[in-house]
């Protein structure tokens, strides 16, 4: 984790939960801890057999993760037909694919309208829930303990409940059809992130910001100038899983966009409904290769995102399993 | 995705600190109480519209006969929820949504915690390992469903051709009714990398001189295993445990998109889940009223399943320090 420290340290613990909880693969071994008692059968030679079997397991494990993303690298490079036959290696590599993929479905305007979304979602969901966590962390006020206990109650509400009322809210509004409905309750916060965001703050020291108020700044400015730049790395996780859940949500999309156009549609969608046009079984034109084709490049900027953002990621994933 | 999160955080809002402020009971300073109230009115006044008035709104429209193309409401009184009783493919749903949770959450908890301990152990390797176990996890469901639309093909599915060198026949997965809920099950456990970073973080932080002194007692591998880490990381269990089976609960998106999608086709039964059957009668019969009943019953049964699991799970979960 040295190479975050911005990201971890300022996390502060839960308290009676241990330390660490980053789930870091690669930490070294504490270079304090005693030696091992070697001369004892499984000693060094055993640990380094063992050691050697683990990553034999683990390599072979991988290969059952990443076949499947092998097996679509292939799958989109096949010709019509070839691509039922699940080989691992095209017979003729159809490159045009990857041209062709974009006149045979609206796949650009797919995927101009989740970046779209995501984009809103993200940005709003994570400073909604920066300020309403930073509300929660620094100021003190009647009912802050019990209205904390609500915010964590709704995470226990299964989506099913407000599903149809929030579906009438939006239709009543006239936003059916539009992106609005696919972020627009972002832009009150969510539980886990302000959860995750308050966390964070309450490992800021305080001091920092009396010295500010001291100085005349007013809270909105503490906020913008010292508490956000702060908080960058939380942000971050928030941006990124946000980012994540609106790029993969399908149920929304099937909610709202469902009625209008394809090229209305997201990429989630529009897969689906690639899905059923080259479907062999729905009387479809079993040009299933686009189906891959566009699969690839959706998951595509997800990789990228991991990429970019691992240590966020794996951050953010820990946090959950530390409020247990 | 924030309702997979729903857990035992509540415990947050009682930390001692939390304690140490309520009973000091200095009196609140009305323009710090007023800012804090202003940073957090986002979240109130979305939980006002989203959440609360949603629920009021979900339950009022429960007990009526909606009628979307006026939007007016007939009073229903129980009817709905007789209908539940009545209706079959309730109690199908329900059923093969129970069945798929008991097959998926064990497995997803045994799979996470294998590869969890295989990278506890792998020093530094490790990284690279849980890289790519994540992967899957960043695939978007679309893309993971058209993958193995294919890769289950009874016939040239690599799944099956992969049995074959073993001389076993594969079955036809996503054919034969048995079958269709372990296909899922399956797609499931190739995303199973969040659970398993979870378990990574609580098995680092298992202190290793209990290891080494268990190791000088004589302990073997088992013993190590079933008298150190299982207490130790008890309380990861229990969170996985809880909102894997909540996620079971709401299982939709491959299921949909392998089954449900195409309308013009015959699905069956054995792949109709509870949020695909809700999906159906508020989003393609727009039986509002029914499907706001069968929303409340899905409410009631994951509440009772946590309740259950809480009170079962806190007789196994060790608590550092003790308990609160």
């Amino acid at each position: 984790m040295a190479s975050t420290g911005t990201a971890s340290t300022p996390v502060r613990q839960v308290p009676g939960l241990p330390e660490d909880a980053t789930g870091q693969g690669d930490r070294p071994i504490d270079p304090n801890r005693p030696p091992l008692d070697e001369s004892r059968p499984g000693g060094r030679t055993g640990r380094r057999i063992r050691r050697g079997v683990v990553i034999a397991a683990l390599i072979v494990i991988s290969f059952v993760f990443l076949y499947p993303f092998a097996w679509l690298l292939a799958a989109s490079l096949k010709g019509r037909g070839q691509v039922f036959d699940n080989s691992l290696w095209p017979t003729e590599f159809h490159w045009d694919n990857y041209v062709k993929v974009f006149d045979e479905l609206p796949l650009a305007s797919w995927m101009m309208n989740s970046i779209g979304i995501a984009v809103l979602a993200a940005v709003s969901v994570a400073v909604s829930s920066s300020l309403v966590a930073w509300g929660f962390a620094h100021f003190r006020f009647p009912l802050r303990g019990p209205l904390f206990g609500l915010v964590l109650a709704t995470m226990m509400l299964p989506g099913a409940v407000t599903m149809i009322p929030i579906y009438l809210i939006w239709k009543e509004l006239g936003f059916l059809g539009t992106w609005v409905p696919l972020f627009g309750a972002n832009l009150f916060g969510s539980a886990f992130y302000i959860f995750l965001q308050r966390q964070f703050y309450l490992g800021l020291p305080r001091e920092l910001f009396e010295a500010a108020r001291i100085d005349g700044a007013n809270q909105w400015r503490t906020y913008w100038r010292i508490v956000f730049p702060l908080s960058l790395p939380s942000f971050i996780i928030v941006l990124l899983f946000e980012f994540q859940a609106s790029w993969n949500n399908l149920q929304a999309a099937l909610i709202y966009l469902n009625a209008g156009s394809p090229e209305d549609f997201t990429a989630p969608l529009g897969i689906a409904y690639a899905m059923t046009k080259y479907s062999p079984t729905a009387g479809g034109q079993g040009d299933y290769q686009y189906v891959m084709v566009a699969s690839l490049l959706v998951t595509l900027p997800m990789l990228a995102l991991f990429a970019f953002g691992q240590r966020y990621f794996i951050e953010g994933v820990a946090t959950q399993g530390r409020k247990g | 995705m924030t309702q997979l999160r729903a857990d035992a955080a509540p415990a947050v809002a009682r930390t001692p600190r939390a304690a140490r402020r309520r009973r000091a009971k200095v009196p609140y300073n009305k323009r710090e109480a007023l800012t804090g109230y202003l940073f957090i009115s986002p979240w109130i006044i979305g939980f006002l519209v989203f959440t609360a008035g949603a629920m009021i709104y979900s339950l009022v429209i429960s007990f009526s006969h909606y009628n979307l193309a006026t939007n007016t409401a007939r009073p229903a009184g129980f009817d709905n929820y007789a209908q539940l009783f009545t209706d079959p493919r309730v109690a199908t749903s329900l059923g093969n949504t129970l069945f798929y949770a008991v097959l998926a959450v064990p497995l997803e908890i045994l799979v996470a915690l294998g590869l969890a301990s295989l990278l506890n152990q792998a020093g530094r390797g490790a990284g690279f390992f849980r890289t790519v176990y994540y992967l899957p996890k960043m695939t978007p469901a679309v893309a993971t469903a058209a993958v193995f639309f294919l890769l289950l093909n009874g016939n040239t599915g690599a799944v099956n051709q992969f049995l074959r060198i073993f001389g076993i026949e594969g079955p036809q997965w996503l054919v034969d009714p048995t079958w269709i809920k372990p296909s899922i099950v399956l797609m499931t456990l190739w995303g199973v990398s969040g659970t398993m970073v979870i378990f990574l973080a609580a098995l680092k932080n298992v202190p290793r001189e209990l290891y080494e002194v268990a190791e000088l007692d004589g302990a073997g591998v088992w013993q190590r295993f079933r008298n150190i880490t299982l207490p130790m990381i008890s309380s990861a269990i229990f969170f996985n445990v809880i909102v894997l089976s909540i996620a079971a609960f709401q299982v939709f998106d491959q299921a949909y998109l392998l089954f449900w999608r195409d309308q013009s086709n015959a699905s069956p039964e054995a792949s109709l889940f509870y949020a695909i059957y809700l999906f159906q009668q508020a989003f393609r019969q727009f039986n509002f009223g029914f499907a706001a009943a069968m929303a409340w019953l899905l409410f009631v049964i994951i509440m009772l399943i946590t309740a259950i699991q809480m009170k079962f799970g806190n007789r196994f979960v060790y608590y550092e320090g003790g308990k609160d």
